[in-house]
C-alpha cells in the first residue's frame, strides 16, 4: 500500500491517478498511523510553504514524516518541506535535507513553468532515465545544489531537480504530469524496496 | 532549457468538443475524453479544457468530465469555464485538474484571483483573458466573448499578475478561429508587459504561425487544427524543432 499524504496542500488526485495507472493501490490519507505502515510514502504539494509547514505542524505530521523509514518520496513543494529552510515565508522545514530553498531572481519568467532537461540524474529512482529527458516542472522557488542533489536542472542557474538522502528521494518536478519518463521515475520508486 | 509548449484546446460544450469561429457557429468535433488521450500520447505538453457554455448558462463546470479525463492523461491539465467563486476551483483541483483558467469572475471580482493564489498557490491559477481592439485599445472581453469591458487588456494583465496569476491564456478575438495567424502585436503588448508565462491563443491556423509566436510567447494554443488532424502534433514538434526552437 502507497501512502499519499493529504495535509490540505495541493492537488493529490492527479499523483494517486498516476500510480493507479501504474496499477499501484494507494491511499489517501492524513492518518499518522497509516502513513506510518505503508510501504511508501509520497509526500505531495502545491502552494505557499508557510501555510503548508503550519499544516503540518498542527497535525503532527512533521514528526511522522521525519522518522520515516520507508521509501518516502516528496514531489515539488513537498521536497522543498523536506529542506532545512525555505525563503518563501522564511520558515524552517523539516531539515530532511540540508539544501536551502530560495526563489528565482532574474530575466526570467515566474514561476519556471514547462517541460526542462533532467541533467546528471543519478539512483535509483532515475534508472532507464537517460540525460536531457524532459520532465514537467512549476515552481517560483528552488532548491539550491547541495550534497543531497541527484540531479539537476537549469533555468538560468544550476537547480536541484532532485535530492536523495538515505529513504528520502525529492523531486521539484511532477513526475505524475511528466508522461511516459515521469511515469518510469514513479515505477521505480514502486520498485524500490520498503 | 525550458521548451515552448504546444497546448490542444479542448472546448466543451454539453459534454462534446466543439470549436467555433469566432466564438460562434459551434461545430462538434468528438468526445473530449477520447481527444484528450489521444492528444496525450501524441505529445501534446499540456492541455486545456474550457467549458465555454458554462458562465453564460451559470452551469457549474462538468466536474465528473474532468474526474474522466484526469484519470486518462499524464500531463498537466487547466480547466476552465464557470469558475465564479473560490469552492468551485477547490472541487475542480479536487476533480483532477493541475490549473483552473478564470476570466469573467475574475472582471466581476479581481480579489476572487488574490483568494485563490492565497490558497491554492499561482501555479495552479490561469487568468483567461479574451481581448480585441476597440478604436485603437486592447480590451477585456468576458462571457465568452459577448461582453465588453472598460478593461484594458494590458492594464488588467500586470493587475493580474500582482494579485498571483502563474500565468495568462491570452486569446485575440480578432484571430480566434480564422487560421490566419497568431495576434503577434497583442501578445507582444502582453509579453513586455509582465513577468508570468503566456499562452498565445487564437488564429493558428499553420507551422509558421507557431514558429513566429514562439518569440515571444511561452506556449500557443490550438483547437481545430488539431482536432480535425490539419497539423499533427508530431509533424509540428518535428518540424519546430527543425528550426531551433526547444521543443520537448
Amino acid at each position: 500500500m502507497i501512502a499519499i499524504i493529504d495535509y490540505g496542500a495541493g492537488n493529490v488526485k492527479s499523483v494517486y491517478n498516476a500510480l493507479n495507472r501504474l496499477g499501484a493501490e494507494s491511499l489517501i490519507t492524513s492518518d499518522s498511523e497509516q502513513i506510518k505502515g505503508a510501504h511508501k510514502v509520497i509526500f505531495p504539494g502545491v502552494g505557499h510553504a508557510k501555510p503548508a509547514m503550519e499544516k503540518l505542524q498542527r497535525s503532527g505530521l512533521d514528526e511522522v514524516i521525519k522518522n520515516l523509514k520507508q521509501p518516502v518520496l516528496g514531489i515539488c513543494l513537498g521536497m522543498q518541506l523536506m529542506c532545512s529552510h525555505s525563503n518563501e515565508g522564511d520558515v524552517s522545514g523539516l531539515g530532511i535535507f540540508t539544501e536551502r530553498v530560495r526563489k528565482f531572481e532574474g530575466q526570467i519568467k515566474i514561476p519556471h513553468m514547462g517541460w526542462n532537461e533532467l541533467i546528471d540524474p543519478k539512483g535509483s529512482l532515475f534508472e532507464g532515465i537517460t540525460e536531457g529527458s524532459n520532465v514537467y516542472f512549476v515552481h517560483s522557488y528552488f532548491v539550491e545544489m547541495g550534497s543531497q542533489t541527484s540531479a539537476k536542472c537549469e533555468y538560468l542557474i544550476p537547480f536541484s531537480a532532485s535530492l536523495r538522502e538515505r529513504n528520502f528521494f525529492g523531486v521539484q518536478f511532477h513526475p505524475e504530469k511528466s508522461g511516459e519518463i515521469g511515469s518510469k521515475i514513479l515505477s521505480n520508486f514502486l520498485n524500490m524496496n520498503s | 532549457m525550458l521548451k515552448k509548449r504546444i497546448i490542444p484546446c479542448l472546448d466543451i460544450k454539453d459534454g462534446r468538443t466543439v470549436k467555433g469561429v469566432n466564438f460562434v457557429n459551434l461545430r462538434d468535433a468528438g468526445d473530449p475524453v477520447e481527444l484528450a488521450k489521444a492528444y496525450s500520447t501524441e505529445g501534446a505538453d499540456e492541455l486545456v479544457f474550457l467549458d465555454i457554455t458554462a458562465t453564460v448558462d451559470k452551469r457549474k463546470t462538468l466536474i465528473e468530465l474532468v474526474e474522466r479525463i484526469s484519470e486518462e492523461i499524464n500531463i498537466p491539465f487547466t480547466v476552465g469555464g464557470g469558475i465564479s467563486e473560490l469552492e468551485d476551483v477547490g472541487d475542480l483541483l479536487k476533480a483532477g485538474a493541475d490549473k483552473v483558467s478564470v476570466n469573467s469572475a475574475a472582471v466581476k471580482k479581481p480579489e476572487l484571483l488574490s483568494e485563490i493564489a492565497d490558497l491554492y498557490g499561482n501555479q495552479c491559477l490561469v487568468l483567461g483573458l479574451d481581448a480585441n481592439k476597440v478604436h485603437g485599445e486592447w480590451k477585456v472581453f468576458t462571457r465568452g466573448g459577448r461582453t465588453e469591458t472598460k478593461l484594458n487588456a494590458i492594464e488588467w494583465a500586470k493587475e493580474a499578475e500582482e494579485r498571483g496569476a502563474g500565468e495568462i491564456l491570452l486569446t485575440s478575438m480578432r484571430k480566434d478561429g480564422t487560421k490566419s495567424g497568431f495576434d503577434v502585436e497583442l501578445t507582444e503588448a502582453i509579453t513586455t508587459e509582465t513577468k508570468i508565462p503566456i499562452i498565445a491563443s487564437g488564429g493558428a491556423g499553420k507551422i509558421e504561425d507557431f514558429t513566429e509566436i514562439f518569440t515571444m510567447a511561452d506556449a500557443a494554443l490550438a483547437a481545430s487544427i488539431f482536432h480535425f488532424g490539419e497539423i499533427p502534433i508530431p509533424q509540428l514538434k518535428t518540424k519546430l524543432r527543425q528550426q531551433n526552437i526547444p521543443i520537448r
